[in-house]
């Protein structure tokens, strides 16, 4: 498997910064009450990392490995600026909803985490890719947690859509049912505990599966015993 | 011979689960019998869906987690655990409620947490947390007693209203609740919360029909029924006494003392104990052995906390009543209380003796 690949592997199953290393679980639960705002915060955290593992990468060798940790967090903090200003002058609507979550990034602990076990040992190149795919890892399972969520709390598929698209994503919005009561719960905190909980289980159970069928059972033989234990 | 070391409690008893469980339910008839007099045949309704959705649900994951279903069927807790849901909701909710909440209930909070023996939360208090934050309206939509009922309502309205949102003349469930005036009548605990904000003293409030002999009109005689049935748990040894009264004697304390500093603002502790769910909670519900404390100290403690935990949220939270809250956060707390309450061990000097 080739180096890329397995980048790919991590980021998006195997090592998945939600699922697995349940990093940034603050933001994961607090946000996902629609597909749109996880989605926003998904793709803000993505390009948070990727913008974070390039510039680590770079200045990998000028750093003292004494001050490096302080060095990424300014390098972090920086980044996340730019990306909460370039939101607040693009997607107001988006950065009104998303609030105090944007800036919060910066305590992401993905953010330092692949800067320190990743970024700052590896090439430019190596580096920026995997800042996408534990990107685009986190995003995923912001994007399951809130469509599921949104479904089950509010009946919706996409609802403000047009907040983080614009105005002609209006019609991606999906109502799948009406009922009387909603259910609130899956839009309270609570709920993205319960959901969360079962995606981890879900996931589990899928690398669960996989591993019986790879490894298939060895058969032990075994003997019946011949010989005769000498009694001494 | 093999001497079968088992951690205390060493006491021997003769009842198995499922005789417990019988015992329990069985103890709980009166209490269903005045509630169902008073506010309607829902309530059998309301016990059949909740008893079916538990077994269904608890066969399911037991033939998911491929265990022995009859075995466990049979030990009956699933049948407690949907009794104590479907008293402790409305008669006339819709039934998608009771369903939802017993299939919550005994799949997620029984038997993801490992089955009978290993939940950390009361699955009925857990269930009935979930429905009233997701569904407060419904949650909270209880018919006045039948004497101060306005519209009347036989056995097939039940039935209606329950699967159709409409009783058979076609009343809807808020157009049930209300008097004369066309204004929706409230449970007493909430009439009360609601007017002693509003200014009111508790003596004006107290003038309202839905109030009677000492509490709520009806509610005085199903909590009376459910603490005959605790009694009797209590004689056949189902239960201890710890929890009960330290549930019912913190409850009275603190309300006693409120009551004396300002009797205009609040309920009197003889009011507290006879309304809402006090009794059914603290006979039925409190006394859980799974999730409840288990050391004999623990159960004092428990028991207080509860108590003062549904004082505080009766008198100054945002719900009228706060048993499963209260159970919760009081579940919540077992495994500190247990840690700090373990019995001294025969032999052992206690803890600073030299």
């Amino acid at each position: 498997m080739n180096h890329y690949q397995e980048i790919i592997r991590q980021g998006l199953w195997k090592n998945n910064p939600g699922l697995v290393q349940l990093l940034g679980l603050c933001p994961l639960l607090a946000v996902t009450t629609s597909l749109t705002s996880a989605l926003g915060l998904g793709l803000a955290t993505m390009l948070v990392l990727l913008s974070t593992n390039t510039v680590v990468s770079l200045i990998r060798n000028y750093v003292p490995n004494e001050i490096r940790i302080p060095v990424f967090v300014m390098v972090i903090a920086s980044v996340v600026t730019v990306i909460e200003l370039l939101m607040h002058a693009f997607m107001y609507n988006l950065y009104q909803a998303l609030g105090i979550f944007i800036p919060l990034i910066v305590t992401n602990c993905i953010v330092i985490g692949r800067a320190e076990a990743y970024a700052s040992k590896n090439a430019v190149l190596p580096a920026a890719f995997d800042g996408l795919m534990m990107g685009t890892g986190f995003a995923l399972v912001l994007c399951t947690l809130g469509a599921v969520r949104e479904v089950i709390g509010a009946g919706t598929l996409f609802a403000g859509a047009d907040l983080l698209l614009g105005d002609w994503a209006t019609v991606l919005t999906i109502h799948l049912y009406q009922a009387d009561h909603q259910f609130l719960l899956a839009i309270l905190p609570p709920g993205a505990f319960l959901v969360m909980g079962f995606l981890i289980a879900g996931k589990n159970a899928i690398d669960a599966r996989a591993a019986a069928k790879a490894k298939p059972v060895e058969q032990k033989i075994s003997r019946a015993r011949v010989t005769q234990v000498s009694a001494q | 011979m093999s001497f079968k070391i088992a951690s205390s409690p060493h006491q021997h008893s003769q009842k198995t689960t499922a005789q417990l469980m019988k015992l329990v339910a069985l103890a709980a008839i009166p209490g269903i019998a005045v509630q169902a007099y008073f506010f309607g045949y829902g309530v059998f309704i309301q016990l059949l869906l909740a008893i079916l959705t538990a077994w269904c649900s608890e066969a399911a994951v037991l033939a998911l987690r491929s265990k022995k279903i009859k075995v466990k069927l049979l030990d009956h807790s699933a049948l407690v655990t949907a009794l104590l849901l479907a008293v402790a909701i409305p008669s006339y909710a819709p039934w998608w409620l009771v369903v939802i909440g017993t299939a919550f209930a005994i799949i997620v909070v029984k038997q993801l947490y490992g089955g009978l023996g290993n939940n950390l939360f009361n699955p009925a208090m857990a269930a009935y947390v979930l429905l009233l934050v997701s569904f407060p309206l419904p949650m909270t939509s209880w018919l006045p007693a039948s004497p101060v009922q306005h519209i009347p309502v036989g056995p097939l309205d039940a039935v209606c209203a329950i699967f159709t949102d409409f009783s058979c003349s076609g009343y809807s469930v808020s157009q049930l609740r209300q008097d004369a005036d066309g204004i929706s009548m409230a449970t007493p605990l909430d009439t009360l919360k609601t007017d002693l904000s509003q200014g009111y003293t508790t003596a004006e409030s107290m003038k309202k029909p839905v109030f009677g002999w000492l509490s709520g009109e009806g509610w005085f005689w199903v909590n009376l029924a459910y603490l005959l049935g605790g009694l009797f748990l209590l004689q056949q040894k189902v239960i201890q006494w710890r929890i009960p009264v330290a549930v019912l004697g913190s409850l009275f304390a603190c309300s006693l003392l409120a009551w004396l500093i300002s009797p205009d603002t609040n309920a009197s502790p003889l009011f507290q104990l006879f309304s809402g769910a006090t009794m059914l909670a603290a006979f039925f519900i409190a006394t859980d052995p799974v999730s409840a404390s288990t050391t004999e100290k623990g159960r004092l403690v428990f028991g207080a906390l509860i108590g003062v935990l549904v004082f505080v949220i009766r008198s100054y939270g945002g719900y009228p009543d706060a048993f499963a809250f209260a159970v919760m956060l009081a579940n919540m707390a077992v495994p500190l209380i247990d840690y700090y309450t373990q019995p001294r061990t025969y032999g052992h000097k206690p803890k600073g003796a030299r």
